[in-house]
């Protein structure tokens, strides 16, 4: 089996990345498809923390990299979603102890592996950044309705598309009511300025904070609205078309159903 | 739904488990990023062990667990014989003698030789051991046999 | 004592032809992306502009540059750091006034380049000259710690660290501090607490995050949806007197610029929130 590899990039740091790969992947992994997420983030690693898998760390990637260890060995097989494992980032090293051809062939191992491979993209246009779209086939370029992040975004935007990879767009962090009084971009400003299609639009919501500090992705409770939302991404990303939520706004729902129909 | 009641039990506030997690990932961080001082630690580990075992230096090694309450550090050290000239044990530690203790242990000694010789428990009637270790005088007649109840103190 | 030092005639006499530095140059960094670097290093510049010290903004961000936008210059960016350390236009050139107030200059990074292009003993010649002329040198670093963030810190004197009550960030924060010069004391400022959630014990609160810092407490920032709208106009609070984020970046500037203001407690639940309100209400 061949896998769809997938980076999850943004140019701008704190935008969502880390816990987009998490939840997204865990989504995908509760629909039954096997999935490896990838923390490409060499130095300054997070995708364990957040995903809570920290104290389970025994080799990282720079490991399998520099050969001290089976691809196998490294993975970290998720308790809770048994199709769902992590390649975890060296925390003690820099970006540039893996190279672009390094990330590609164990991208390329786990590409045998799995089903989908989501690959969580350090911030900035650097050797990290570099490192993680070299293995990648699609994006998915995360966004805060914000002049900087959109600003990053659009920079990120252009380097994916002069290597020729597809990408899609999530908006995360939208504040309806912010929205609705014009203090905040819509979400169709947002994807025309950056002239890409939409994947998902996740609103702000607190309850992230307090899960991240328990290391539980918000996909395990079913009961949260981010839990829907995500498991709805996941569904698109499977290439089902699914309408967008509903967040309160006429105004945003006119888009919606315009950018739905769009594709 | 088995997450749903396991919410309604969670006792712990999230941002307890948070600092938690972090002091440990900190700390398993902080380890691995000084190798110089894991080097030392070592070198001085090898050093005291071999004062009592020979060992194989070049196979031997620590690793750093982070383990779900802590950080723990293990350490493989192949060990190929006693040393001959290792150093003695310590001596037995002697305690000082305890007035309380000892009278008790005088009692019971005095119990197996004189029923009678000892004042009753609780009677608040203490004996004093006598410093050349000889039997108490005898102060009263003793109840029936009963076991001393004098309160011992912590030794620590 | 923060006080800087500067320029008096004994310099020159100890080191003759050795230029005289009048100002610091801090590096604004962080590790974790978008806590509020390039926010703090706008709104703190623009403070100590008010209070009549000459500030220059560095923007060391190359590629992705938002500090101009942030202070609403966008426009008026005509040259860039790289231009200037290409010797393709002279520092005085590139630099951008505000517009608001004549103390505060940008010099702002390059767009379309990137971060390799940047060589760190220019970098580090460039800050000397700009602490010849400004009292405070303030440098926005790029998230990560690769070349970008190298650069950032080569040109600096001090490190402020901003930091939000989340793990991710909490623990990028502190390997930032490894990489620093080991002889610094680097100072932290707590972004985007949310007192509730604080309150809830659903946020870690700035004794949890500076219990595993360990570092002296700059200043505390709540966050404040007016900051988005800020941002989005090119407007730094700072500048406002109503704002008590405004009135909370005008606090740390007076103590950047050696003002003993009423120090931050670090302590718990009641104690905490009361400090904070007291301070966040402009008692500067």
């Amino acid at each position: 089996m061949s896998a769809r590899r997938i980076v999850i990039t943004s140019g701008k740091g704190g935008v969502g990345k880390t816990t987009t790969t998490a939840n997204l992947g865990a989504a995908l992994a509760k629909r039954g498809h096997s999935v490896v997420l990838v923390d490409t983030d060499i130095g300054l690693r997070n995708l364990d923390l957040v995903l809570g898998v920290e104290k389970r760390i025994v080799f990282d990637l720079v490991e399998v990299v520099e050969g001290r260890c089976q691809l196998r060995q490294a993975l970290i097989r998720d308790k809770r979603f048994e199709s769902l494992s992590m390649l975890p980032a060296a925390q003690t090293r820099e970006k540039t102890a893996v190279s672009e051809e390094a990330m590609i062939r164990v991208i390329d191992e786990l590409a045998e592996m799995a089903e989908y491979i989501l690959i969580d993209c350090p911030a900035g246009i650097e050797h990290g950044f570099r490192n993680a779209i070299a293995g990648a086939r699609e994006a998915i370029v995360v966004t805060t309705p914000e002049v900087s992040a959109i600003r990053d975004a659009d920079r990120v935007v252009g380097k994916l598309t002069e290597r020729h990879i597809p990408l899609r767009l999530i908006v995360n962090r939208i504040r309806p009511e912010m929205v609705k009084s014009g203090d905040m971009m819509s979400v169709e400003d947002v994807c025309q300025i950056l002239s890409a299609e939409l994947l998902g639009v996740i609103p702000d919501d607190e309850e992230v904070i307090d899960t991240t500090n328990r290391g539980e992705p918000i996909v395990l409770d079913e009961t949260k609205r981010l839990a829907a939302i995500y498991m709805k991404i996941a569904r698109r990303l499977e290439g089902e078309l699914v309408p967008f939520t509903n967040l309160d706004s006429p105004n945003l729902l006119k888009q919606f159903f315009t950018l739905w129909k769009a594709g | 739904m088995v997450e749903f009641f396991r919410s309604l039990f969670r006792p712990e506030r999230s941002s307890t488990t948070a600092k938690e997690r972090l002091r440990l990932v900190l700390l398993s961080d902080h380890l691995s990023l000084a190798p110089d001082v894991i080097e030392a630690l070592k070198a001085d580990l090898f050093a005291v062990i071999s004062r009592y075992v020979e060992i194989d230096a070049s196979n031997a090694d620590v690793s750093f667990e982070h383990r779900e309450h802590d950080v723990a550090m293990t350490a493989n050290i192949p060990i190929l014989q006693l040393r001959p000239d290792r150093p003695p044990p310590p001596p037995p530690i002697v305690r000082e003698p305890d007035p309380v203790t000892e009278a008790v242990a005088q009692s019971v000694a005095v119990d197996a030789l004189e029923p009678e010789a000892m004042p009753p428990a609780g009677s608040g009637e203490t004996v004093r051991p006598p410093a050349n270790g000889s039997t108490p005088r005898r102060r009263r007649r003793r109840k029936p046999a009963q076991a001393p109840q004098v309160s011992q103190p912590q030794v620590s | 004592m923060r006080a800087f030092e500067t320029a008096i005639e004994t310099d020159a006499a100890v080191a003759p032809g050795a230029a005289v530095r009048r100002g610091r140059a801090i590096v604004i960094t962080s590790g974790k992306g978008g806590v509020g670097k390039t926010t703090t290093t706008a709104n703190v510049g623009a403070a100590l502009a008010a209070r009549g010290k000459r500030v220059a903004l560095v923007d060391a961000d190359v590629g992705l540059r938002n500090l101009d936008v942030v202070l609403g210059l966008e426009s008026r960016v005509r040259h860039h750091l790289l231009d200037v350390l290409e010797e393709k236009v002279d520092l005085e050139t590139a630099l951008v006034r505000d517009k608001r107030n004549e103390n505060l200059y940008l010099l702002a990074a390059a767009q379309s380049r990137e971060k390799e292009d940047v060589d760190t003993a220019q970098m580090k010649a460039l800050m000397a000259q700009l602490c010849e002329t400004f009292d405070f040198v303030l440098i926005d670093c790029p998230a990560g710690i690769e070349m970008g963030f190298k650069n950032a810190v080569a040109g600096a004197h001090h490190a402020i660290i901003v930091c939000t009550p989340e793990v991710s960030a909490v623990r990028d924060a502190d390997r930032v501090v490894g990489l620093l010069p080991s002889d610094w004391r680097p100072e932290l400022i707590v972004n985007r607490l949310r007192p509730e959630l604080v309150r809830k014990s659903k946020m870690l609160s700035v004794a949890d995050v500076n219990d595993i810092l360990r570092l002296p407490l700059l200043g505390v920032i709540a966050d404040e949806p007016g900051l988005i709208v800020a941002t989005n106009k090119g407007e730094p609070l700072a500048y406002d007197a109503a704002s008590t984020t405004g009135a909370a970046y005008r606090a740390i500037a007076a103590r950047l610029d050696g003002e003993d203001v009423s120090a931050p407690t670090v302590n718990t639940e009641a104690g905490l929130f009361g400090k904070i309100g007291a301070w966040l209400g402009g008692r500067a």
